[in-house]
């Protein structure tokens, strides 16, 4: 059965930490890190990369778009 | 069956997607979570996808979203406050080939500029109207604006407003949409994925009656001003919908220069 995966890149210095990519994904692949970065956010990452189907909901409602999505078809 | 690794996912053929190039590379200077980000860049989308770039001049308004001009890249004229219908109108009549666009939130749109807004509105003038409501004057400090709830605080009504001492909240929206120049009239916010697709759907729209000389097309977006409104910016997404909503329903309003009866 084919399946979909997927996968985000969050440019980590343009990301302000808001978190409103979190609740927008189906499959709750992300977290705000525990680390900040260069303005003192903490940035969003995928804490749960496995789980991404690259629907890019996340992404769409990101107000800094700041996050690129990735999609396969696997066999 | 051999593991995909990430590796093998972020490849440049499998990207699905990412910030439009009609958005500059400019950092916005937004607060956290605010959405005149994401009503940027769906803006740029639309342009992108009609392959409008340099077709389309869009006025930006006086408020937190002043400097519209530094994050699309596309022609611009900064209005002064509340203006930017009376010169939307002036750049559509000189170059009525353009696709011309305002960008206004409520103070701008609903307090000083409303004689320019029904105006341009009723004149039918062939422009797209986008208007950012947060309730409130965000880039001054929070100020109570004409579209303030009914209890809702600002800096200057820091125990709600009262509407016997500061009158009612406008629904600015709703009194364009009664005007005989508007053809379209929609309300959106775009705080989650399906609220964003719809609005994006729109702004696309609005577009096109645009180059049908329809006349006015007109979208709220109901957005958040988390820095105004002390709260975090999920909190503030969530407050949005539990109370700018019910006041401010989602949803058509005029199609096809028909009110919509509900
Ligand atoms: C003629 C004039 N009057 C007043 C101001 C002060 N002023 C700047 S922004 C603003 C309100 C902006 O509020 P809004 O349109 O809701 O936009 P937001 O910042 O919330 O996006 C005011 C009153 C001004 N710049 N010019
Ligand atoms: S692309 Fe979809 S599944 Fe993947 S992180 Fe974003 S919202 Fe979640
Ligand atoms: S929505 Fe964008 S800016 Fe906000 S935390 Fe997520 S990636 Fe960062
Ligand atoms: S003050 Fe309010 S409207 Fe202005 S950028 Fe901050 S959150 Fe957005």
């Amino acid at each position: 059965m084919a399946k979909i995966r997927g996968a985000v890149v969050v440019d980590v210095e343009g990301c302000k930490g808001c978190g409103v990519c979190i609740p927008a994904c189906p499959s709750e692949v992300l977290d705000l890190a525990k680390e900040v970065n260069g303005k003192g956010y903490n940035y969003s990452f995928m804490k749960n990369p496995e789980a991404c189907v690259g629907c890019a909901n996340c992404a769409i409602v990101c107000p800094d778009g700041v996050i690129s999505v990735y999609k396969v078809k696997v066999a | 069956m051999a593991e995909i690794t990430l590796q093998d996912i972020i490849k440049e053929e499998n990207l699905v997607y990412k910030k439009s190039k009609v958005m500059t590379d400019n950092t916005l200077s937004y607060c956290p979570g605010c959405g005149h980000g994401t009503a940027h860049r769906l803006i740029a989308e639309v342009i992108e996808e009609l392959g409008i770039q340099s077709e389309t001049i869009g006025v930006s308004p006086v408020g937190c979203s002043v400097l519209m001009y530094n994050f699309l890249d596309i022609d611009m004229q900064q209005a002064a406050h509340g203006r930017a219908p009376a010169v939307a109108t002036a750049i559509k009549r000189i170059m009525p080939e353009k696709y011309v666009f305002t960008y206004q939130g409520d103070g701008d749109l609903a307090a000083i500029g409303t004689a320019e807004t029904i105006h341009a509105c009723n004149r039918g003038e062939n422009i797209t109207i986008i208007f950012i409501n947060n309730g409130i004057y965000g880039m001054t400090g929070g100020q109570m604006a004409p579209t303030t709830l009914e209890g809702m605080p600002a800096s200057t009504c820091p125990f709600g407003r009262d509407i016997e001492l500061m009158g009612n909240p406008l629904k600015m929206t709703e009194l364009v949409a009664n005007l005989a120049g508007v053809y379209s009239v929609s309300r959106h916010s775009v705080h989650t994925p399906r609220n964003v697709r719809k609005a994006k759907k729109a702004i696309l729209q609005a577009f096109e009656s645009q180059k049908l000389k329809r006349g006015v097309s007109f979208i709220e977006i109901v957005s958040n001003c988390n820095s105004g409104w002390k709260l975090t910016p999920r909190k503030a997404n969530e407050w949005m919908e539990e109370n700018m909503f019910p006041f401010y329903p989602l949803g058509d309003i005029k199609v096809d220069g028909q009110l919509v009866t509900k």
